[in-house]
């Protein structure tokens, strides 16, 4: 099918609001737009971090599914305290594939579960005694935990326990930090405030921890990886090009990383920003306080990774810039290779992203390195800085959507026919089952990695197998097929 | 009277941040802005104007900042 027209888009947009309420119908009308490279500020098409409205099936997470979720839960050498009712710990643990090396249990506890289990009586009575309580049945239990963190669930909030007080008094006794962390689920509009606060904490508790303290040797070419979540081994896949260039990984914060790391991050040279939306908080305070530079970067597909690599490099002198050009020489060959064999299996087919703050923008680079199209994309949580980033890398009139709803998602997909849908798990099973190849962008679909060179043929790959599988060709029973069904589906695909 | 980090960007103009809002602009124009001091009437590529007392000697970037609204 042909790509719209903007007038098309236009339509397509206001056909679809149609059905809203005169309210809904106003609002909803400012999280969808049109992309028009000429706009330099992207507040002037799209609005963005509003409230979802009442009523409409977002998919959203919470303030704590921010904190705990992405920024607190992987530093690995942490006890995670989701200090509440046992629900929101146990559904989200696990979940979100970010591999770490150490034995589960003993010196690591990336996927377990650790909650205080609120019962009524704690409601009523204060939940302050049964964390401490708690604290200490950690430290016997798990005595090489490196430190914990107190993760508050919405009950909290509410009947105002004083988590801050318990920390520091435990923290004395057991003499490991203990972060409070007041990340609470009704706060903000979207797991976005969440990352705010947990970069808030990490500042007041944990980068000023070495302050003062030389005995870390340092060496000019030291740099932090943040926000690189290590999905299915994404940070592993990215840092060994990092090593190859002659930079020193110190720190991998968040993604396989330990709070040693992220104490020592003050002392690097370079902080690299993967996920932009979750992490630039603490970017910014770390440039203000230790005057250390940041850069966003992206390795998603060649074209980008070879564009991040040279950026990287000219923060640093030209031993590290002529060992940039030199990696991406060496992998070349891969990537060429990679291209050849999946190119013409992929050329022209049209993607739709929808996924959470910074891939809707990052993978269009590797989409297009296989010659494929992004036709549509949003962001669940995105701000509007995220937005003037996407516009420039999305083609003119293509669809931009804000926390799309999931009535709106479905129809705009209807109508623009996507070869392939790239979202979560909530989307997965709905686009499926209507008959369009679907790839989780969230988990990679339990594969991956993703990102760096050898992410990318994994990428090419998976993509490939998604898109033409042969099971698209049989949507229809059997015995349902009329003869013209059977033609179709072998005209769409020569 | 929100607390503003100001930061130079990559192509050397000064962005200002509004950590609370998650405002970022570029800054357009400075009323005083000579070795000696630094300040005064702010506008925004947005169009918004803030103020913020002349400080002298000049601040040294990146760093947070006091500004008022200014209309």
């Amino acid at each position: 099918m042909a790509n719209l027209t903007r007038e098309e888009t236009l339509d397509l947009i206001a056909e679809v609001l149609e059905v809203y309420p005169e309210k809904a119908k106003k609002d909803r009308a400012k999280h969808l737009a049109v992309n028009d490279q000429s706009i330099e500020q992207s507040k002037k098409c799209i609005t963005s971090n509003r409230k979802s409205l009442p009523g409409v099936m977002t998919v959203r997470g919470c303030a704590y599914a921010g904190s705990k979720g992405v920024v607190w839960g992987p530093i690995k050498d942490m006890i995670h305290i989701s200090h509440g009712p046992v629900g929101c710990g146990q559904y989200s643990r696990a979940g979100r594939r970010n591999y770490y090396v150490g034995m589960t249990g003993v010196d690591t506890f990336g996927t377990m579960n650790f909650t205080s289990d609120f019962q009524e009586k704690d409601i009523v009575f204060g939940g302050d005694k049964k964390l401490a309580k708690l604290i200490d049945e950690i430290e016997q239990l798990f005595p090489l935990n490196k430190g914990i963190s107190i993760q508050s669930e919405c009950p909290i909030g509410l009947i105002g326990d004083d988590i801050e007080a318990v920390a520091k008094k435990k923290g004395k006794e057991i003499e490991k930090p203990i972060v409070p962390v007041r990340c609470e689920g009704f706060r903000g509009v979207s797991q976005s405030l969440g990352h705010h606060i947990a970069n808030d904490a990490i500042r007041d508790w944990v980068i000023g921890n070495r302050d003062g303290d030389d005995s870390f040797a340092t060496t000019p070419y030291d740099v932090a990886v943040i926000g690189d979540y290590n999905i299915g081994g994404d940070a592993w896949a990215s840092r060994i090009l990092l090593e190859e260039m002659g930079l020193r990984v110190v720190a991998q914060w968040s993604g396989d990383g330990t709070i040693a790391e992220m104490e020592l991050t003050p002392k690097v040279k370079l902080n690299l920003i993967h996920c932009y939306r979750s992490m630039n908080y603490i970017s910014r305070h770390m440039e203000e306080k230790y005057g250390i530079p940041w850069m966003e970067y992206n390795f998603f597909g060649p074209t980008k990774i070879a564009e991040s690599l040279r950026k990287i490099a000219a923060f640093f002198d030209e031993t590290i810039q002529a060992n940039a050009e030199a990696v991406i020489a060496k992998y070349q060959a891969q990537y060429d290779a990679v291209i050849a064999k999946y190119r013409p299996r992929l050329e022209g087919k049209r993607v739709m992203l929808y996924v959470g703050g910074l891939r809707p923008r990052h993978v269009i680079g590797a989409y297009e390195d296989l010659g494929m199209e992004v036709v549509g994309t949003g962001y669940e949580f995105a701000h509007n800085d995220d937005y003037d980033r996407t516009i420039k890398d999305m083609a003119e009139s293509t669809l931009l959507y804000d926390d799309v709803t999931g009535y709106e998602f479905e129809e705009f997909v209807k109508r623009i026919k996507p070869d392939l849908i790239g979202s979560g798990i909530k989307e997965k099973y709905i686009f499926q089952k209507m008959g369009i190849p679907f790839r989780q962008m969230h988990s990679w679909d339990y594969s991956g990695p993703y990102h760096g060179y050898d992410g990318f043929s994994i990428f090419a790959r998976d993509m490939d197998m998604t898109i033409n599988n042969p099971c698209w060709g049989k949507m229809q029973a059997p015995w349902l097929a009329t003869e013209a069904a059977e033609e179709e589906p072998a005209q769409a695909r020569a | 009277m929100p607390s503003v980090m100001i930061r130079k960007s990559d192509s050397g103009a000064l962005l200002f941040y509004v950590a609370k809002k998650d405002m970022e602009e570029t800054i357009a124009t400075v009323e005083t802005d000579t070795p000696q001091t630094w300040g005064g009437e702010v506008e925004l590529t947005d169009g918004s104007r803030w103020y913020i007392d002349p400080i002298s000697p000049p601040p040294i970037f990146p760093t947070t900042l006091r500004f008022k609204r200014a209309d």
